[in-house]
């Protein structure tokens, strides 16, 4: 009878252990080696509107085609290029000509080998007049391809052309799939083949896309066995989904980075993640207005704004100030370079030595008429709408009034934007790895529909973004670029607000991510989960 | 009774000419374009290749060119394609949409009319009594409360602190492998929240609108004389009373019949559930032309059939509409 007893409480202590075990692994066991398996499930506002990369604009289409497919070149975890299905490439002494080393035997999903036919037909189908891509801007500076065997692929510019490399980064295409059919008809773009360390299972719409391991990735099959990209357009949603368990991965807010993910059993859950972001929000203003054109104006406004405040109130911390277009820790940003700091007293003297007076009532007059302009911003975005807010108080303190106008995007661009019918505005820039300037800064993109629409006009920028373009030296680039932050910094077409930080949460069951400039994603073939630990 | 169904079909024809042309012309109102919306803010785009995308979208005709273009296409039940970058035909779209939502919203549909009608009765019958007080604030309550709000609550408390019924979505992951029962039973505790908040913010319009003809009906001599006759008062109510009552709230069943295919935003996207409020709501902020065309034009469709059938209803019931004598 003892012995029976025995037995029974052993069973129920088992019992108990294996409960409290599914509950919180982390709790009994420790990183296994690892392991094959499970699902990464990432949670996603946004679908993808089509899985052929140069069709689409948007980043869940990319984010998925990314995994699918391989560039000829990628960024590496410190944003360098490096090759991907190029082995190695080579620029020409006059810097015109581009060749690339494919890697030999790398097989499509279907089994079909890859070769430079397929990099040929990517470059020609963007290009084609009839395809309608966003993509072919690059492309179109080639002035001539070949593909002399099955693994070169070279190039010849007109010019040097510095973008060129990261613009090979761009996804190729299966050409025995898609040549001499109708791209934009083709099946491809809801059931992609690619070559890259996931390949496409399922997408059902509106719901999710699933990704199954390809076992047979050249650079190592990926311990994760499937990757699922589930919708959920809506923020609090897909947090409570996190916290129960429904995914494994999605990006906080600052709210809940700071405020709602700090308990102890949040934190042996998952784990929170926390760098700077390849953006930046900014104050802009129209230059060709006459309000903005002197530029003690704007100097006056930048030192007006404490971008410190907003970074806290916005941001409830969770970034760092701008001071110029680049991502800050990269090679083209100069870490020592300094804006003009939070300084009132500076700016009422600036704006006096403009014309500016301030009357009894506070408020700046010039011939009789008050400081007062309007900042335009898109709607859905609450920390853009509580900067505005922000600068809005701090400029009432010497004496400007500003009044907030929320737009929705559409209206924004096209009645607001496009007409250049604009005081100014709070905006966001995605900064791209290459540095180039050219779109937003060059003074010949003003036209309109055009990204310099502020109207930013300087010779001497000009002349630096096209020298750095035109050269493949790293040195030569870095300086043009530092000496256009200088200018910038004097000129103020934009008060650069802040670069808000990316706050991805993870489940704490998937290990080996390495947080670095690039961001957790760039290993994810490297992620895996213990064998005890695995869910799916 | 031929004739007069002939002339109601026939008319249909204009009006549906006159919807499409109207919708037509205010959506493009609208300030941007679709490839606006795609192409804007995005470095890598030329002004060259932004008149590409217009012409392949047939975007560069003028505008009446472009309604004739559709309109003829149309004809031939062609949707056209969207505008969205997937280029899908639109049809494929609103098909792969519209049964999630149809069957959600008829299930709602069910659970309202079969909640309202019994309570809006219970109210009328046991009028200014603390039952009807009571279902009074409820409903109200019901109608008050912000959709989003308490279904994030619903989904807390739930989804989240219980773990008893699943957040978002409609299946869960992996369910695919799973028997057809256990998947409709998967697919079931799914749709409890959502089906929940549904129905629970429109129970309050109908059941008052109930309440209210039953009270009208009640104060009718026949009732009167009904219980003159000694009847009991639940055969009083149920035969001699509901079915009067209940043909104003049949007609309200006729026009629900466009809401059929018309999903809520908000419910759709707080619960993840892929059905065509989103798509449409999508469609209009991309400003996808032939998408928001076809949903318009099918639900106009709709609502013209629904009237027609609450016509020919009316018809039938009282003599008067059908031989246009009055």
């Amino acid at each position: 009878m003892n012995r029976w007893w025995a037995l029974c409480l052993l069973t129920i202590a088992s019992l108990l252990g294996c409960v409290a075990e599914s509950d919180h692994p982390r709790a009994t066991s420790n990183s296994g080696p690892p392991a094959y398996g499970d699902n990464l499930i990432v949670g996603t506002i946004g679908e993808p509107s089509n899985l052929i990369p140069i069709l689409a604009s948007d980043s869940a289409s990319h984010d998925v085609a990314g995994l699918i497919y391989n560039g000829l070149l990628k960024y590496d975890k410190n944003l360098q290029l490096v090759g991907d299905l190029a082995e190695s490439w080579q620029i020409s002494k006059d810097g015109l000509t581009i060749t690339f080393h494919l890697r030999k035997g790398i097989k499509w999903h279907d089994g079909v080998e890859f070769s430079s036919r397929d990099v040929m037909y990517t470059y020609r189908v963007t290009i084609d007049p009839k395809t309608p891509t966003a993509y072919a801007e690059d492309f179109k500076q080639v002035k001539s391809a070949s593909a002399p065997d099955p693994y070169t692929f070279r190039v010849t510019y007109d010019k040097p052309f510095a973008p060129a490399l990261a613009s090979w980064g761009m996804n190729i295409l299966p050409s025995h799939l898609l040549e001499g059919k109708d791209i934009t008809k083709s099946p491809l773009s809801r059931k992609p083949v690619g070559t890259g360390p996931f390949r496409f299972k399922e997408w059902i719409a509106g719901q999710r896309v699933v990704l199954d391991a390809n076992r047979d990735y050249f650079e190592g099959r990926p311990y994760i066995d499937h990757y699922t990209y589930r919708i959920i357009p809506d923020n609090s949603t897909m947090y409570m989904e996190l916290k129960a368990g429904g995914i494994d991965m999605m990006g906080l807010t600052p709210v809940q980075y700071q405020r709602q993910t700090n308990s102890k059993d949040f934190l042996v859950r998952f784990s929170k993640y926390r760098y700077p972001s390849s953006s930046y929000v900014y104050l802009g203003f129209n230059l060709r207005h006459p309000l903005f054109s002197d530029k003690r104006i704007r100097q006056a406004i930048t030192a007006a704004i404490n971008k410190d405040e907003i970074i806290h109130g916005a941001l409830l911390g969770m970034g760092q100030t701008a001071h110029g277009p680049f991502k800050p820790g990269t090679w083209a940003d100069n870490p020592g370079q300094k804006d003009i700091p939070y300084d009132p007293s500076l700016s009422i003297k600036l704006l006096a030595e403009a014309g500016w007076q301030m009357n009894s009532d506070g408020k700046l007059i010039k011939n009789g008429k008050p400081f007062q302009f309007t900042i335009l911003t898109n709607q859905g975005n609450d920390v853009r709408l509580k900067t505005a807010q922000i600068i809005q108080q701090r400029l009432k303190r010497i004496g400007i009034e500003v009044k907030i106008r929320v737009v929705e995007w559409a209206s924004l661009l096209s009645q607001f934007i496009d007409k250049g019918n604009f005081e100014a505005l709070v905006m966001g820039w995605t900064i791209t790895p290459d540095p180039d300037l050219f779109d937003v800064w060059h003074s010949s993109k003003t036209g309109p529909k055009e990204l310099n629409f502020v109207g930013y006009k300087n010779q001497e920028v000009d002349r630096l973004i096209e020298q750095g373009r035109s050269t493949f030296d790293q040195e030569k680039r870095k300086q043009c670029y530092y000496r256009i932050q200088e200018i910038l910094v004097e000129d103020q077409p934009y008060s650069f607000l802040y670069v808000p930080d990316a706050l991805p949460v993870v489940s704490s069951r998937f290990k080996g991510i390495e947080p670095a400039p690039a961001g957790i994603s760039y290993n994810l073939i490297k992620w895996y989960v213990p064998k005890v630990e695995q869910a799916h | 009774m031929v004739h007069y169904l002939c002339k109601r079909i026939l008319m249909l024809l204009p009006l549906m000419l006159g919807i499409t042309l109207i919708t037509f012309v205010v959506i493009h109102l609208a300030p941007g374009e679709p490839v606006e919306m795609q192409m804007a803010m995005n470095p890598k785009v030329s002004a060259k290749a932004r008149e590409r995308m217009r012409e392949f979208y047939g975007l560069d005709k003028p505008l009446h060119i472009q309604y004739a273009n559709w309109l003829g296409r149309l004809a031939h039940m062609d949707f056209g394609r969207s505008f969205a970058p997937d280029n899908r035909p639109v049809i494929d779209k609103i098909k792969e949409r519209l049964p999630i939502t149809i069957s959600l919203n008829l299930v709602a549909l069910i659970i309202e009319f079969g909640l309202a009608i019994p309570i809006g009765i219970m109210a009328a019958v046991n009028r200014d009594s603390l039952l009807d007080k009571g279902i009074t604030i409820f409903v109200f309550l019901g109608f008050a409360v912000p959709t989003f709000w308490l279904a994030l609550l619903l989904m807390y408390l739930f989804g989240v602190k219980l773990n008893w019924l699943p957040i978002s979505g409609l299946h869960s992951l992996g369910s695919e492998q799973w028997g057809a029962l256990q998947r409709f039973w998967d697919m079931m505790k799914h749709l409890v929240l959502p089906l929940a908040i549904a129905s629970f913010g429109s129970l309050a319009g109908l059941s008052r609108f109930m309440r209210s003809t039953m009270l009208e009906v009640i104060g009718q001599d026949y009732i009167t004389t009904a219980r003159a006759k000694g009847l009991n008062e639940r055969t009083v109510i149920l035969r001699h009373g509901l079915r009067n009552a209940l043909l104003p709230v049949i007609t309200l069943l006729g026009f629900s019949l466009p809401g059929l295919i018309g999903g809520s935003v908000i419910f759709e996207t707080i619960y993840a559930i892929p059905g065509m409020g989103q798509l449409f709501y999508m469609g209009v902020m991309a400003r996808d032309y032939p998408l928001v065309m076809g949903i318009l034009v099918i639900g106009a469709g709709l609502t013209l059939v629904g009237n027609l059938l609450a016509d020919i209803a009316y018809a039938f019931a009282d003599p008067r509409i059908r031989t246009g004598k009055n």
